[in-house]
């Protein structure tokens, strides 16, 4: 099968990226180290490529109504155009589909789903607006750009000075049009920063101009390390769908009020959580040599829990990992490090916010 | 893009070895097995001292992307590590034949050596 190239794939191969397959697509895992581009986006800025995600426009009379019945969390929160939310999609078991980013627009609502899930949730939309005044458009039309780092904002004001102060007045989680672009202030690193959505023809530009204004091309493989440390999950790895969203560390995204919103699959983990969430999500820490990696085992006094996400911390210098324990888990676990128990410390996550380390 | 220096002799798992005039047998792994680890963040070495048998494991290399055993291509005692490795194990992502050797040892038969793959066979191996 030949693989899918987004439009900055030329982009990536003249920045001497190595190519790899994920979900379908031709990506840049890194451009040569994927430990300095790590700390580039701690310390200063980067660009990420992340035009395979799948961008939906959606618009129709129904189309708030039916995104309170599709995602746990609640669009009504939506107070004006830009404004972003994070949530999961569920399964009617109560089990997570994808999750995603929804935003209000001038038109209705952006949503912006994961690139490995692009089929099922596309099938998903499909089958539950079928009969509603929802009209889905998927917008394999733009690119889309995350610049992240203490000095993202920065250097993305510097080159494109006409937005720059409505650029600086966006908040947290807020996004503005500028004509066919769209820039939030979102991101998947723990770091501040922008994700844009441009039309996929000025993408290449757009890119060499951040190049060239000392923002630094950041592929896939330390957008892993950046987000693990942010303690952000990963679809597919954290949570999917075996997986309720209160086993995963999604339970702040689960809008219970107003209790009579009935959406897909809250009957189950309501009854789930009234039962009582019988695993957590949590931060492990080892300070000693080796890595903790996805599927190794966590023994605790209350039962066995597994690594879901694992690597090497560039920013703390040893190894951190998300993982799904028993409920009643304290302080302390041990891992099953290749053959060997070694014990581990269990933190709240996240690992580190804006550079610096935010456990203990 | 293949860097397999022509003097060395290889073992299909990627190890590089180098004799030298001492008798002894220099051992890192290759410019290959490197860049499929990616970044490495954490080395292991054998003890000086220890006698391996062929393909008993003599270390390990964990990079951000995953652990990966470092195997004696051929049997010997372990006569010196490269201890600036577990400081700096980078330097085996930048200089995998010089700097970033792991480990030499005494072959139990130098005659070995002639068993393993030359540059060409490594080559080959690799599909190139």
């Amino acid at each position: 099968m030949t693989q899918k190239q987004t439009p900055l794939y030329q982009s990536h191969v003249d920045a001497g990226a190595k190519m790899v397959d994920f979900a379908g697509w031709s990506m840049p895992i890194h451009y040569g180290s994927q430990l300095k581009e790590h700390e580039a986006v701690r310390a200063d800025a980067g660009v990420f490529d992340v035009s395979h995600m799948v961008v939906l426009d959606i618009t129709g009379g129904d189309a708030k109504a039916w995104l309170q019945h599709i995602l746990a969390n609640d669009v009504a929160k939506l107070g004006f155009v830009g404004k972003a939310l994070y949530s999961g999609m569920l399964t009617e078991q109560g089990t997570v589909i994808d999750d995603l980013i929804v935003y209000l627009s001038e038109t209705g609502y952006r949503m912006v789903v994961n690139a490995g899930t692009r089929e099922k949730d596309l099938a998903w939309l499909t089958k539950t607006s079928a009969g509603r005044d929802v009209q889905l458009n998927v917008r394999d039309d733009l690119a889309m750009l995350a610049i992240q780092g203490p000095n993202a904002i920065d250097k993305v004001c510097a080159i494109m000075p006409q937005w720059a102060d409505a650029i600086r007045g966006l908040k947290v989680f807020q996004g503005l049009p500028f004509g066919e672009w769209f820039v939030a202030r979102t991101g998947y690193t723990g770091e501040d920063g922008l994700e844009i959505m441009l039309p996929a023809t000025d993408a290449p530009v757009f890119f060499a101009e951040l190049i060239k204004g000392g923002v630094a091309p950041i592929g896939l493989g330390a957008r892993d390390t950046l987000r693990l440390e942010a303690g952000m999950n990963l679809y597919g790895h954290d949570m999917d769908e075996t997986i309720s969203p209160l086993q995963a560390g999604m339970g702040w995204t689960v809008a219970w009020a107003p209790a009579e919103r009935d959406f897909i699959g809250r009957s189950v983990i309501e009854a789930e959580k009234n039962a009582g969430v019988a695993m957590k999500q949590v931060g492990l820490v080892l300070t000693e040599r080796g890595v903790l990696r996805e599927g190794m085992r966590v023994a605790t006094p209350y039962g066995d829990g597994v690594i879901t996400s694992g690597t090497f911390s560039p920013t703390l210098k040893h190894s951190i990992a998300i993982a799904r324990v028993p409920a009643s888990t304290d302080s302390s676990a041990e891992v099953d490090l290749r053959g060997t128990l070694t014990p581990v410390r269990v933190v709240k996550l996240p690992f580190v916010r804006n550079g610096k380390q935010v456990f203990e | 893009m293949l860097d397999i220096p022509a003097e060395l002799k290889y073992a299909a798992s990627h190890e590089w070895m180098r004799l030298e005039t001492d008798g002894t047998v220099t051992v890192g792994i290759t410019h290959h097995a490197q860049e499929l680890l990616g970044d490495l963040v954490f080395v292991e070495l054998p003890k000086v001292g220890a006698t391996l048998a062929k393909d008993e494991q003599a270390g390990v290399v964990e990079s951000v992307k995953a652990a990966s055993d470092v195997y004696a291509p051929i049997a010997g005692e372990i006569v010196a590590i490269n201890g600036e490795l577990e400081s700096a194990p980078e330097i085996a992502n930048t200089e995998p034949y010089t700097g970033g050797w792991f480990f030499r040892l005494k072959p139990a038969n130098v005659a070995d050596l002639d068993g393993m793959l030359s540059a060409e066979d490594y080559a080959r191996e690799l599909g190139a």
